[in-house]
């Protein structure tokens, strides 16, 4: 049986203003991780339900997740210090895929969304397109490119990059060298854009869902997202069927 | 050694701990990170004569120490329940306590007989659901309704009927009086209570469906003051219920009066939750040389 984890904070940066990346000592989780997977995190204090974070990325001994400041949970375990320690459920959750027929990968995120892609850049081959607001909230590009087949960084007032939203770089760059598969996370209007692109044109596409949830492991039912499919099976769970779907599984509509 | 066992209903539960319907589904998740064996019963998720997909998301806002749930009874139905799902439960090293959810008498009486005729240990009867017939008033709020519908579902029942009670009543000693005399084998209670969250930046609600049931730490006051009056109005036994974290929570219920205990919300945020309330009260029982868990419930001195 899986247990949650008291892991200790090995290290931790800012790596732009109220993002934080953290390094735990997670041996078991590290063991267990696929890409796409995610944990499911005490905050502490008053703090009541855990909260998903993705897992960005791991090593034998050591779990590393990045997250933005967005309200009281974030920024509590933002207060974490290095030698305290932090309750860890995980791996939890679908992943990505990886199939061995796909070799024209291309990977899109978009904000925060970028994390859960980058043990995924590494295990594969792939061309990255990350989307950012402006320059100041550009985060990983030297790890992406280090991992990736090319890397195209965009900001959305193009202040940094390609200049508006990235799927539109991504969308140009498959009409002129195809693409077996795409895998994306990001911002909901963004996911839609992908998701228009990949169905027009015929190609797979992962992408990796949020929502409110509870357990985090299936067994409450409040993480719902909508299949478009009649009764009983128009509900998918994101903490157990996903995070990661296929884009046909999910209409992103709710 | 403390003696958990405990006689519920005349059924033997090994410990006095079940969970809360619609907390671990319908147990799909066993063995994950919660071992059910570990449990004396289940409770499985609410089920409706038939299959319903349940609300949009978002379903869940978190509050103060708790949360707002606006599932809406996502489930296959009761007769895919008795063909499908309880075989399987059958199998798990627990009671099974399986809970209706009718928007009719009508229906309540039909998913009594199909359940019985299944191997689920005793049916409970959610009575916080709207009654068509009565302009969606939920059942559970009025004594006369209570006392007609437990009647009319005894006649279709053949195992022990615990009636759920909502918190969302003026006097729930009343609502209890009422199921006894309709026949009620035990009670169980509280359900959540109706509530909603705000977002102040769009304005509008978080819960898809506005409103949800607020269940969690928050309400753990207002849950044991309740079995207190319960307790103290009816003889038939009690399954207490809300905001249970850890064992002295469970055994507040236990001296208010609750034979058994059930833990729901709690489980998100601890998965093996069931393992340290267990232990703690064993050691609680030992430690005041307590032999039986029964010798524990109902013990309340007043001041
Ligand atoms: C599978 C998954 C993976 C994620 N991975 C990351 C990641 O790698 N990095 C990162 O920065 N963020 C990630 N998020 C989003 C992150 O979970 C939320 O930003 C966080 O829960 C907000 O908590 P809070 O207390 O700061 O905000 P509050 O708004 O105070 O939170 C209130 C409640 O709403 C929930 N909530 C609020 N926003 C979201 C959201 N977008 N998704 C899900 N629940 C939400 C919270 O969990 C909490 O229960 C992920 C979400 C999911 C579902
Ligand atoms: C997600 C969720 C789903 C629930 N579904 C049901 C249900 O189907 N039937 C029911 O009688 N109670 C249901 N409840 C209420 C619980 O069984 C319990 O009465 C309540 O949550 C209080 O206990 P807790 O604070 O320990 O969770 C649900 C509660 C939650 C949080």
């Amino acid at each position: 049986m899986k247990k949650a984890h008291n892991c200790k904070l090995l290290a931790k940066r800012e790596i732009a203003h109220g993002i934080f990346d953290f390094t735990v000592e997670a041996p078991e989780i590290a063991a267990a991780a696929q890409c796409g997977q995610f944990l499911h995190i005490e905050c502490g204090g008053d703090v009541f339900l855990r909260r998903p974070i993705s897992i960005c990325d791991t090593d034998d001994n050591t779990v590393r997740f990045i997250f933005e400041i967005k309200g009281h949970g974030t920024e509590l375990l933002a207060e974490k210090e290095p030698g305290d320690m932090i309750n860890i459920m995980g791996p939890l959750g679908h992943g990505f895929e990886l199939k061995p027929e796909y070799k024209k990968a291309i990977i899109i995120g978009g904000g925060i969304g970028v994390f859960p892609l980058y043990k995924l850049a590494k295990n594969i081959e792939a061309d990255v397109f990350l989307g950012f607001r402006s320059k100041d909230r550009v985060v990983m590009e030297d790890e992406f490119s280090a991992a990736a087949r090319s890397v195209t960084v965009g900001t959305d007032d193009g202040s940094y990059g390609y200049a508006g939203y990235i799927a539109g770089a991504a969308e140009e760059f498959i009409d002129n060298n195809g693409a077996d598969i795409i895998f994306a996370c990001g911002p909901l209007p963004m996911l839609k854009a992908v998701k228009n692109i990949a169905e027009a044109r015929g190609i797979p596409c992962q992408i990796s869902m949020e929502q409110r949830m509870g357990c985090g492991i299936g067994a409450c039912l409040v993480c719902t997202c909508e299949t478009g499919k009649e009764g009983m099976d128009g509900q998918v769970r994101v903490c157990k069927d996903g995070p990661v779907f296929y884009s046909t599984e999910v209409t992103l509509n709710g | 050694m403390a003696d958990l066992r405990i006689d519920y209903c005349g059924i033997e539960f090994k410990n006095p701990i079940v969970t809360a319907s619609g907390t671990f589904g319908f147990g799909e998740e066993d063995g994950e990170y919660t071992e059910l064996s570990e449990y004396g019963g289940f409770s499985a998720k609410g089920l409706t004569r038939t299959p319903r997909p349940g609300n949009r998301a978002p379903r869940i806002a978190e509050t103060p120490s708790g949360i707002l749930n606006s599932v809406g009874l996502q489930n296959p139905g009761v007769e895919s329940f008795a063909a499908e799902i309880m075989p399987e439960l059958a199998k798990l090293d627990t009671h099974v306590i399986a809970n209706m959810s009718g928007n009719t008498v009508e229906e309540y009486c039909e998913m009594a007989e199909i359940l019985s005729e299944t191997d689920t240990a005793i049916i409970e009867m959610n009575i916080s659901c709207p009654n068509v017939k009565h302009g969606g008033l939920a059942f559970g709020t009025d004594a006369r309704t209570v006392l007609e519908l437990t009647e009319a579902v005894k006649k279709h029942c053949k195992k022990p009927l615990v009636v759920k009670l909502s918190p969302n009543v003026t006097s729930v000693a009343d609502i209890a009086k009422a199921a006894e005399a309709g026949g009620a084998d035990g009670v169980s209670l509280i359900n959540t209570l109706l509530g909603m969250k705000i977002d102040i930046n769009t304005r509008r609600p978080i819960l898809a469906n506005n409103t949800g049931g607020l269940s969690g730490p928050a309400v753990m006051p207002v849950a044991v003051r309740m079995v207190h009056e319960v307790y103290e109005a009816v003889k038939i036994p009690i399954i207490g219920m809300g905001g249970v974290m850890s064992a002295s929570d469970a055994l507040e219920f236990m001296i208010a009066g609750a034979r058994l205990v059930a833990l729901g919300t709690g489980m998100f945020v601890k998965p093996d939750l069931i393992i340290d309330v267990k232990q703690g009260i064993a050691e609680y029982m030992d430690k005041n040389g307590i032999k039986k868990a029964v010798d524990i419930v109902g013990t309340l001195e007043l001041n």
